[in-house]
């Protein structure tokens, strides 16, 4: 029985055995890229049918990386509840999809976060009519939420905290729950923060909806891999470092060309001048150079998706570089 | 080699050889597909095990009218709120399109054109329409009511808004036992008084006014019991307070949308059982009990439903195995059902989806062959009795 159990683990084994999912995706000719089913500045359709917004960025940069072509990748969409049974049977090679890093899908979900795209937490938005400026003052109000995410466990918290009473009415997308504070059904509608300038930007009349000045949690989000697949995670992660290095030494897809003869050593490691880091990451060496070229730096991805030009209006805050007062920060390239 | 084909040509060996066979295959596939299973899931670090019932939900459930639910209770509880969700739309599902299945089946079959013609129609649109559209239908409907501070008010006491629908909370104070126990020994008597009357009637041919006696029974007796007691019940008015109504029963937009949606879809189905029940009923048997002067009522509650009921009652089964299953669909209106708070959040927080997803099948088929369990016993009461 035993040996018979060993048999069916190694044809099991045959069955499910990647090869890494680098050559997998090197295999297939292009990535595929688990994002939400739609939320402005971070991952929607825009006006040409073309996905844009930070995460879309962060998935082309890795195909970028892989390929040297933006246009290299399939984005699938998934809800707060799909994402991880989508990674997890391999139906996507990585997900940059609001996804807030925690210990639990870290360790017991079996994944793997490469890092942070976007510092965030969970706010509050309310009808400007309902006269209410602090979410201290919610008590028995309805509040919509999405189900499965970190944000339900959050709130359950806070109310208890400040020991008020709600009533939760959970919704599975950012639509519906658009949908049901416009309609009126629920008072308040919770997620990241990032999400609610997100969902006030495509009201027909954003004056009429306040952010609370509340954030009740810390919600790092960013891009994961399944776990186990080291060469993966370390494509994937200095995919998203390389944005933020660029940023740090001014590097951006205007001047690239220019900086490829710069004077200062990191530039030159990071644009593959200099060293073989393309091919310790098994890419090949103008892999950086080209996420530069073609998506840009961190910045220019931020600004052009969420930044205070954009409907979102969202400052750096947090977001910006640990040397001009955030908390964004990468290893040394190296 | 020829005694082998031989062998192989014997019909009893040939049919046990090919049984074992697809037997051994099942067993073999069902046992590649359990190791493959429990491989990967080690292989990629995923939790397994039954311990995370235990665990704290860590979430609140709104929409728990049976038991009270905290977010510091355990996933076991979301799931023991899941099912009585589940059940309590199923069951009012079931009376409700069984009442409604009946009354159009009938008219289905009456001779008034329009009204054949009017359900004929409904019929034909609520079978053939997805029942997740209907269910989102209904539930646009409900959520485009007034807003809850332009409430709709019915007597003083009723409020509908998009919040759903309010209504006064009975309150049972001391010596309201009393009545309650009254109508439970008038039910009981009722019961009984109809029992006699029967006997009575196969007897001697005597009738007795069971119906209004049972009323009298059942309802005058208790009520002037209740004056006596002085009044012992008052109620507890749903009143606008911030954000909600407070206190007050309340039925939810997302409940009554399920129950709409399944109890008018499932009627269609059943209304087209009743009617085929009603046309196997041979139109001699109508015609004999007209040609023996029986009321046009009486034919069809004494001679023709009781016929009808042998063919009805198989397929209405399986209509109610089908309400109960597609019950499942309150995920798509935020319904608290099995699916959206154990097979749905608890799942997806504890990222245990073989173990959730086996409990949640495991729960539908116990209340599937729940049901299947009493129609047949219901089923074997009505069929024909050969003396």
């Amino acid at each position: 029985m035993k040996k018979l159990l060993s048999i069916f683990a190694v044809v099991a084994f045959a069955f499910s055995a990647h090869a890494g999912t680098l050559d997998d995706v090197k295999n297939r000719g292009f990535l595929k890229c688990g994002v939400t089913t739609g939320l402005a500045g971070f991952a929607a359709p825009d006006d040409s049918g073309e996905w844009a917004g930070l995460d879309a960025d962060m998935c082309r940069a890795v195909a970028v990386a892989v390929f040297g072509d933006r246009s290299k990748v399939e984005f699938i969409t998934t809800t707060g509840k799909s994402r991880f049974p989508t990674l997890a049977s391999g139906e996507v090679d990585m997900l940059a999809r609001n996804t807030t890093w925690t210990i639990s899908r870290d360790v017991n979900l079996g994944f793997e976060f490469v890092g942070v795209n976007f510092y965030d937490g969970q706010g509050f938005m309310v009808p400007s009519a309902l006269g209410v400026s602090s979410a201290t003052e919610l008590d028995g109000a309805t509040v919509c939420i999405q189900t499965g995410t970190t944000t339900e466990l959050n709130l359950a918290d806070f109310f208890r905290l400040n020991g008020i009473s709600y009533e939760a009415l959970p919704i599975e997308t950012n639509d519906e729950g658009k949908e049901n504070l416009f309609a009126g059904r629920c008072d308040v509608y919770t997620t990241d923060a990032s999400g609610l300038s997100s969902t006030r930007a495509a009201a027909s009349n954003p004056d009429k909806w306040k952010v609370l000045p509340e954030i009740i949690s810390k919600e790092p989000l960013g891009p994961l891999v399944r776990h186990g697949d080291h060469q993966w995670g370390d494509v994937v992660r200095w995919s998203l470092n390389a944005m933020i290095i660029a940023e740090e030494l001014g590097v951006t897809s205007e001047n690239v060309d220019a900086q490829m003869s710069s004077n200062v050593p990191e530039v030159l490691r990071l644009l593959g001048v200099e060293g073989n880091y393309g091919e310790m990451l098994e890419l090949s060496n103008d892999w950086a150079y080209q996420i530069i070229k073609q998506i840009g730096n961190y910045s220019e991805s931020y600004e052009a998706n969420v930044g205070p030009d954009t409907p979102l209006e969202i400052a750096r805050g947090l977001n910006a570089l640990w040397t001009q007062g955030g908390i964004l920060y990468a290893p040394p390239f190296r | 080699m020829r005694s082998n084909l031989g062998f192989f040509s014997d019909e009893k060996f040939r049919s046990i050889f090919f049984q074992t066979l697809v037997v051994g295959l099942f067993a073999l596939g069902l046992l590649f597909v359990i190791s493959t299973t429990s491989y990967n899931l080690e292989k990629r670090n995923i939790a397994t095990g039954w311990s995370f019932l235990q665990n704290p939900a860590g979430f609140d459930i709104s929409f728990s009218p049976f038991i009270e639910f905290k977010s510091t209770d355990t996933h076991l509880k979301v799931y023991f709120v899941g099912v009585l969700n589940t059940l309590l739309v199923s069951v009012t599902g079931c009376i409700a399109a069984t009442i409604l299945g009946f009354i159009l089946g009938i008219i289905r079959l009456s001779s008034n054109w329009l009204l054949s013609r009017l359900v004929y129609v409904y019929v034909e649109f609520s079978r053939n329409v997805p029942l997740l559209l209907q269910i989102i239908l209904w539930y646009s409907i409900l959520i485009q009511l007034p807003r809850v501070k332009q409430s709709l008010q019915f007597l003083d006491v009723f409020y509908i808004s998009n919040r759903g629908l309010y209504s006064p909370r009975p309150i049972f104070e001391s010596g309201f036992s009393y009545v309650s126990i009254a109508i439970v020994l008038a039910l009981i008597s009722s019961f009984l008084i109809n029992r006699w009357a029967k006997k009575r009637q196969d007897n001697t041919g005597q009738q007795f006014p069971v119906f209004s006696s049972s009323i009298g029974l059942i309802f005058i007796i208790p009520l002037i019991l209740f004056f006596i007691l002085g009044s012992p019940l008052s109620f507890e008015h749903p009143e606008l307070k911030g954000f909600n109504f407070k206190g007050g029963l309340v039925i939810r937009p997302e409940f009554i949308a399920m129950f709409l949606a399944l109890s008018i879809y499932t009627a269609a189905f059943i209304s087209e059982i009743v009617r085929a029940g009603i046309m196997s009923v041979s139109k001699g048997q109508r015609e004999a009990s007209a040609a023996i002067g029986l009321k046009q009522t009486w034919i069809m509650r004494l001679i023709i439903i009781p016929q009808a009921l042998r063919v009805i009652v198989p397929p209405l089964t399986s209509q109610y195995l089908n309400l109960t299953k597609n019950s499942s669909l309150g995920i798509a209106v935020g319904y608290a059902d099995l699916v959206h708070g154990f097979g749905g959040i608890s799942l997806n927080q504890t990222g245990q989806a073989i173990e959730c997803m086996a409990i949640v099948m495991a729960t539908y088929l116990s209340i599937s062959l729940t049901i299947s369990f009493f129609m047949n016993i219901y089923n074997r009461s009505i069929q024909f009795k050969e003396k």
